[in-house]
């Protein structure tokens, strides 16, 4: 029986596509059958941060709607053995989710995969709430900012009330913590929000701290998931995330300020 | 430490202290709504009305907040009359 885990913030723009890409992609790596499912009818785009793009053919909705199945909808990986993705429809019809109709898809994806990944549209509409309704684990995406600190709360009190877990009495939603874009420096400097400010205010499970990186942004432009450079600090943020998500003990890293040295500064090093 | 120091001091303000402040309050505050049953809203406005036909107040002058503490609710409704009544 697979796990199905949404990556989900409320508020746009923190990073949920950059996670999901990087969380699937580090649970298919250390060999769990993975698929990652976007959410956000009308606006997809992790085909473009998985570097599929030019091969989707069919798309989520065309699968609830009986248009095509799901073997020719899911794209493989080319990378990453034991990785597939399910991109979203591009169509404007903010109805298109059914939640029998994600039901009816995610049962029959629940057969064959470890972990079902669900990226979770920004906001708290219809493609919002699909994406979570199902979940068994939240992954909360927050920057260290008020609006998203605020937005992430309340997508807590959503997973907490309006979930299947949370309707039918069951076990409640396990809920994770992903800071990204931190920045300890300005952290330092009293600008930032700290690591303890935001499980301060949430008072949630901390899964991890993905420091602000230019390899982000370069991941993106190539249809990269980050996880997959080993020398970025947030490849490896990512990487430990996954160690945790496993139920092994990581320590924290990247949380203080790196002083780069003269020599380091000099040669440009990141 | 020279006198400037102390303005510079100053005007460095700690403006992640004053974000974790003003997050703790509007978080705490959306979270007791959160857990208030719908109706309260709706309740709140006829208990209004109901006054407002022997009593000129106002929708702010009423409170109306329910409290679970285990097995026990309590509903507490606070009204603030005019003070020439």
């Amino acid at each position: 029986m697979a796990k199905i885990i949404v990556v989900t913030s409320g508020k746009g723009g923190v990073g949920k596509t950059t996670t999901s890409a990087a969380i699937g992609t580090g649970l298919a790596l250390r060999g769990h059958k993975t698929i990652i499912i976007d959410f956000d009818v009308g606006l997809r785009n992790l085909d473009l941060i998985m570097g599929c793009e030019r091969r989707v053919v069919y798309d989520f909705v065309n699968v609830i709607n009986g248009e095509s199945n799901l073997k020719q909808t899911m794209i493989k990986d080319k990378r990453v053995e034991n990785l597939f993705i399910l991109p979203a429809s591009q169509t404007r019809d903010k109805d298109a989710l059914s939640q029998e109709g994600v039901k009816r898809v995610l049962d029959e994806l629940a057969d064959d995969f470890e972990y079902i990944i669900c990226d979770s549209p920004a906001g708290i509409e219809k493609g919002a709430l699909m994406a979570l309704y199902f979940a068994d684990e939240a992954i909360v995406v927050t920057n260290p900012e008020v609006s998203s600190v605020r937005d992430s709360d309340r997508i807590l009190g959503i997973l907490q009330s309006k979930s299947r877990r949370a309707e039918e009495g069951l076990e409640p939603v396990k809920e994770h913590l992903v800071i990204t874009r931190y920045n300890p420096a300005r952290v330092n400097a009293g600008e930032m929000l700290s690591v303890a400010d935001v499980e301060d205010i949430l008072a949630i499970k901390l899964l991890g701290v993905i420091p602000e990186s230019e390899a982000v942004l370069k991941a993106s432009n190539q249809g990269e998931p980050v996880i997959l450079n080993n020398e970025s600090e947030a490849g490896q943020a990512y990487s430990d995330a996954i160690s945790r998500l496993l139920g092994e003990e990581r320590d924290h890293r990247f949380l203080e300020e790196q002083k780069k040295g003269f020599l380091k500064r000099l040669l440009g090093a990141k | 430490m020279s006198i400037f120091d102390y303005f510079i001091k100053k005007d460095k303000k700690n403006t992640a202290s004053v974000a974790k402040e003003r997050l703790q309050i509007i978080v705490a505050h959306e979270r007791s709504k959160r857990q208030q049953p719908d109706y309260l809203p709706k309740m709140q406005k006829e208990i209004l009305a109901v006054i407002q036909k022997y009593v000129e107040i106002d929708l702010d002058d009423v409170n109306v907040t329910l409290d679970n503490n285990n097995d026990c609710s309590v509903l507490e409704l606070n009204i603030t009359l005019p003070e020439n009544t």
